[in-house]
């Protein structure tokens, strides 16, 4: 029974224990197939995304490349910058910790919120920015006293830095933080903190400058806390840029100009290249580069002298009496006057059945009396040059004046250039459906009227009248050493027609005459530069327009006149005359006549340029250079009694 | 000494101590430490290189354990089988302390605090029901198996501490006393018809129910059914433990080397995801090697299972092993992203005091029944001599 019992029941026992050892093999079956399944058919899917769990990369944003001057000098470099940061883990009691640290530098109340506000919302080992641009004592006392200071840690970076200050703030442009339009694709733009270049040369040279970004494979955990580095791919830091700027010439400038809100530009009539590029008043670059306040902003837009427009490029005036020179030339190519012909001045012309008055007539003489070109440009002469345009009508004027780069863009490679304009006939049937009057011939004749240039034109002209009607353009960037610059093109100018005009420029300055004869004269003391002169050609704007009233009541001195109605002052020179080298413009906005405060501004420039002669100075910091041979060596300059022309771009 | 003569002492068990202890399955034990090496392997991993704070403070409990374990495995089994509903009874009580506590707001805790140890009642549950269910069994004749007492009474002896598990909240120790009473109701010869209704109906119940559940309870059933609904959520850990598992590949990343648990993308890398740490660092060359420890120990639960001559141990050994599969099964499965994350650790292998002292009493009272496999024992349960 008892047996019969005991059999039953291990028969079921048996039964049902291998119904469930069949089931358990079953499951465990099931393990081993889905561990292969994970371990080795997914395996490497798996190992990607393990691989992309644990590894962040991160940009190493390069170095940005220098603008260094034609010499190697650092016109923007990189500084370094302090900035101090809290690491809240290592804080612990943080309010505390601030509070000491705002006794060692200014930390404001606000700037203390947002610091808390960002410590709550980051992870606790995420650095929180404090203060940036720490000066080096800031640093040293927070330094100092770390031990007191948990958490606080002293990072340091590079910020970009312009040792000239604003002194060539349009020229070099600024970097500033990236904005959404300025995103490319290139990763290096979404980094916190990056900055591009956004005018000047910072802007057009910006690929070449920002170089390549470097990466760092960083291992992380599931917080995302950087354990250690994997892999590192460095960068390449930016490249130089080397301009034809001599930063001493544009420093002494700078300064030069004071107050003033003018241009002053200085160019190698051979090569183009630029010496000087300023515009007054300037901005500091620094200032954008750690974000402008709206205030800054506003102050800067809203200043009457207009700092943050280069006038330079984009200064549009009217030439004034500079443009005597291109007419007179122009005068000479088309035969319509002769170097001795002879017109008369009465102190004004009538034409058109009105007076056209000459400047003379509110001297004590009133009148030039019979006066030929050279004395006609030596004295601004308006009534010769009234004659002049009368006789030629305003498109064989503009002939003359395009070839001489006016009215165009001169192609020096920064944003927002302006062309001016160089009317014609058919322009102003174009432009306004009205035909062209005769009477504006006159105005066109003395440089006023519809007619505008940009100082870098006026810069380009003198090049292009001294260097013997050579098509040379300004340019910004110093050409690699051992590349040869281009030959520059002739303008078909006549030699002989040219010496007239040469002369005449010559005699503005140092002719018994001259409308510049009292400040412009050269003053060199030294055996090797007595006795240079400089050639130029003087010009004021009118910039409201003198009524009849008030000519009868006699004309106001400029200094009497508010400064916004007073005249512009232009000055266009080249020197040394004989052999010269160097053509400047010089635009002073409101400065009243171009003979009185132009004129001495570019007589002190022109002879800084003429006593450092940078353009037959190799850089100091490159033998290469030094050994090169000059792209084009003229002959030394040498006081003589007539103009010698160069031998153009032979050589 | 005759084959005859030493049966019959057998059967009577009046053994000495020593005696007992030379039929004690070493063997079995043997591999038991093979298991708990692997998971002390894995500790000390987990804890970046050191003892601490992980594999020092379990090597000693195991080494307690063993102690546990000889001292369990020769105790008269018929002590066991009299104090068996003593037992169940105080474990009960403790369950019932625990929920009590977490209503009267002291804050809702699965242990006690004894002081030396945390304590866990509803880890104690599994052997002491498991052998309450086989003391009732012991006494019911196979033609008896059918009557609905005999049925009614395990049935509410399980249900009773289930509730209260699931109440604590713990899911997964829950589940696993259930089906380990099932395996002991299935091997008493209660009728497949029976399991297969009790199976339906609960299927059918889980609309009614799924509303009961909380909120973490039914999320994790979502996430288990559809993984990447929330990957930084849910489904994060279950996400992270296939990439950590599957990144293994077959020979693993080295140990120590597993990135996945050293940076911390593993939840829980030294209790419920252990095993994922392990096939990490170890492959599926380590995983199968501990997946054939435990079917090792689980043939020898069987084996002990059929040696036994009576009903009581043979309940227990099966009971003991069904739970033992489960648990290890459960766990792998759910790291494996098979089953929903149930919060089931690793037995011998995760890190926790009540756990290993459970699993190593459960190894013990498993080499009583070895030990005592010839005994007979009376209808009625009492020691018969």
């Amino acid at each position: 029974m008892i047996a019969t019992r005991d059999s039953d029941w291990t028969k079921m026992f048996n039964r049902r224990a291998a119904i469930l050892g069949g089931a358990q093999g079953l499951m465990v079956a099931t393990l081993v197939g889905r561990m292969y399944y994970l371990q080795v058919l997914q395996a490497d899917r798996y190992r990607t995304l393990a691989d992309e769990n644990r590894i962040n990369i991160q940009l190493l944003p390069p170095p940005r490349g220098r603008i260094l001057d034609r010499f190697g000098q650092p016109l923007a470099a990189n500084k370094q910058q302090f900035q101090v940061m809290v690491i809240p883990e290592q804080a612990p009691k943080i309010g505390q910790t601030l509070e000491i640290l705002s006794q060692l530098i200014d930390v404001p109340d606000h700037e203390r919120e947002r610091i808390l506000k960002e410590v709550r919302r980051k992870r606790s080992f995420v650095p929180v920015t404090i203060k940036q641009n720490l000066t080096w004592e800031e640093m040293a006392r927070i330094q100092v006293n770390a031990p007191d200071l948990p958490g606080i840690v002293v990072d340091e970076g590079l910020t970009r830095y312009y040792p000239i200050g604003g002194g060539a703030s349009h020229l070099l442009g600024y970097v500033a933080a990236v904005d959404e339009a300025d995103l490319t694709g290139d990763p290096l733009l979404q980094l916190p903190g990056f900055k591009i270049g956004k005018l000047g040369v910072e802007k057009i040279y910006d690929m070449q400058l920002r170089g390549k970004g470097g990466t760092s494979e960083i291992e992380v955990n599931a917080v995302g806390r950087a354990i250690r580095e994997l892999e590192r791919h460095e960068g390449e830091p930016g490249a130089d840029v080397t301009l034809t700027i001599d930063e001493r010439l544009q420093r002494y400038t700078a300064e030069r100009l004071e107050d003033e809100s003018a241009s002053v530009n200085v160019m190698d009539i051979y090569t183009g290249e630029m010496l000087v590029m300023v515009s007054n008043p300037s901005y500091d670059p620094h200032v954008f580069a750690r974000g402008a306040t709206p205030s800054e902003w506003k102050a800067l837009s809203t200043d009457s002298h207009a700092p943050m427009i280069n006038k330079s490029i984009a200064g549009r005036y009217p030439p004034g009496s500079t443009f005597k020179s291109v007419v007179a030339l122009a005068a000479l190519e088309h035969g319509v006057a002769g170097p001795d012909a002879t017109v008369n001045c009465a102190g004004f012309t009538t034409f058109g059945g009105r007076r056209w008055y000459c400047w003379a007539f509110n001297q004590p003489t009133r009148a030039h009396g019979n006066i030929n070109m050279v004395q006609a440009i030596a004295q601004s002469c308006d009534c010769y040059f009234y004659e002049m345009a009368r006789r030629m009508g305003v498109d064989r004027v503009a002939a003359v004046a395009k070839k001489l780069g006016l009215g165009d863009i001169t192609g020096v490679g920064l944003p927002n250039e302006q062309k001016g304009l160089m009317p014609t006939e058919a322009w102003k049937k174009a432009a306004t459906g009205e035909p062209w009057q005769p009477g504006e011939n006159l105005n066109i004749g003395i440089g006023q009227g519809q007619v505008t240039v940009t100082p870098i034109q006026l810069a380009q002209l003198a090049a292009r009248l001294a260097n013997g009607g050579l098509a040379v353009k300004p340019t910004l960037i110093k050409k690699a050493p051992g590349v040869e610059a281009p030959q520059l093109e002739s303008l078909g100018f006549s030699p002989q027609n040219l010496a007239v005009v040469h002369e005449g420029m010559f005699e503005v300055i140092n002719g018994a005459r001259g409308t510049a004869r009292t400040f412009a004269k050269l003053k060199f003391t030294d055996a090797e530069r007595k006795g240079w002169t400089m050639s130029g050609k003087s010009g004021s704007v009118q910039t409201h327009r003198i009524s009849k009233a008030e000519r009868e009541a006699g004309v106001k001195k400029q200094e009497e006149l508010p400064w916004e109605e007073r005249d512009h002052a232009l000055f266009i020179a080249y020197a040394p005359s004989e052999q010269p080298r160097y053509a400047m413009s010089v635009v002073v906005e409101h400065g009243a006549h171009g003979s009185d405060t132009a004129s001495p501004i570019a007589r002190d420039i022109m002879m800084k340029v003429l006593e450092y002669d940078p353009s037959r100075k190799p850089r100091v910091d490159e033998d290469v250079v030094a050994a090169a041979p000059p792209a084009m060596v003229p002959p030394a300059p040498a006081p003589t009694a007539t103009p010698v022309k160069p031998a153009g771009d032979g050589q | 000494m005759t084959d005859g003569f030493y049966s019959a002492r057998l059967r009577r068990g009046d053994m000495a101590p020593t005696e007992k202890l030379s039929q004690v399955s070493w063997s079995l034990l043997f591999w038991v430490c093979c298991i708990f090496a692997f998971g002390f392997a894995m500790l000390y991993s987990a804890g970046g290189g050191s003892f601490q704070p992980w594999a020092g403070p379990q090597l000693a409990r195991f080494l307690a354990g063993i102690a546990i374990v000889l001292v369990v495995a020769i105790l008269d089994i018929r002590i066991l089988l009299q104090y068996a509903y003593v037992f169940y009874g105080l474990v009960l009580i403790l369950l019932v302390a625990v929920d009590v506590r977490g209503l009267i707001g002291m804050g809702a805790q699965r242990w006690i605090d004894l002081g030396f140890i945390n304590l866990q009642p509803s880890e104690l549950m599994k052997p002491a029901l498991i052998m309450a269910l086989a003391r009732y069994f012991q006494g019911v004749g196979i033609e008896d198996i059918g009557r609905p007492i005999n049925l009614l009474v395990p049935v509410v002896m399980t249900l009773v501490p289930v509730a209260l598990i699931i109440k604590e909240p713990d899911l997964g120790t829950a589940l696993l006393v259930l089906m380990s009473a099932a395996g002991v109701l299935f091997m008493a010869g209660v009728r497949m018809w029976k399991f297969a209704l009790v199976i339906a109906v609960g299927l059918g119940a889980i609309p009614v129910i799924w509303p009961f559940l909380h909120d973490y309870q039914q999320n994790r059933v979502l996430t288990f059914l559809n993984p990447e609904r929330d990957p930084l959520g849910d489904g994060y850990h279950i996400l992270q433990s296939k990439i950590a598992l599957g990144s293994g590949g077959l020979f693993g990343k080295g140990f120590m080397d597993g990135t996945q648990s050293r940076l911390n993308f593993l939840p829980e890398k030294q209790t419920d995801f252990i095993f994922t740490m392990l096939a990490e660092e170890l492959g599926m060359v380590g995983a199968l090697g501990l997946l054939a420890l435990y079917v090792i120990v689980l043939i020898y639960g069987y084996s002990i299972a059929f040696r036994c001559r009576h009903q009581f141990g043979r309940l227990v050994a099966m009971g003991l092993t069904t739970g033992f599969f489960l648990f290890f099964f459960i766990n792998i499965a759910m790291v494996m992203g098979l089953l929903p994350v149930v919060g089931v650790t690793l037995p011998f292998i995760s890190y926790g005091g009540t756990s290993l002292l459970t699993l190593m009493l459960c190894v013990g009272i498993l080499m009583n029944v070895q030990v005592h496999r010839d005994i007979q024992i009376s209808m009625r349960g009492g020691i018969d001599f």
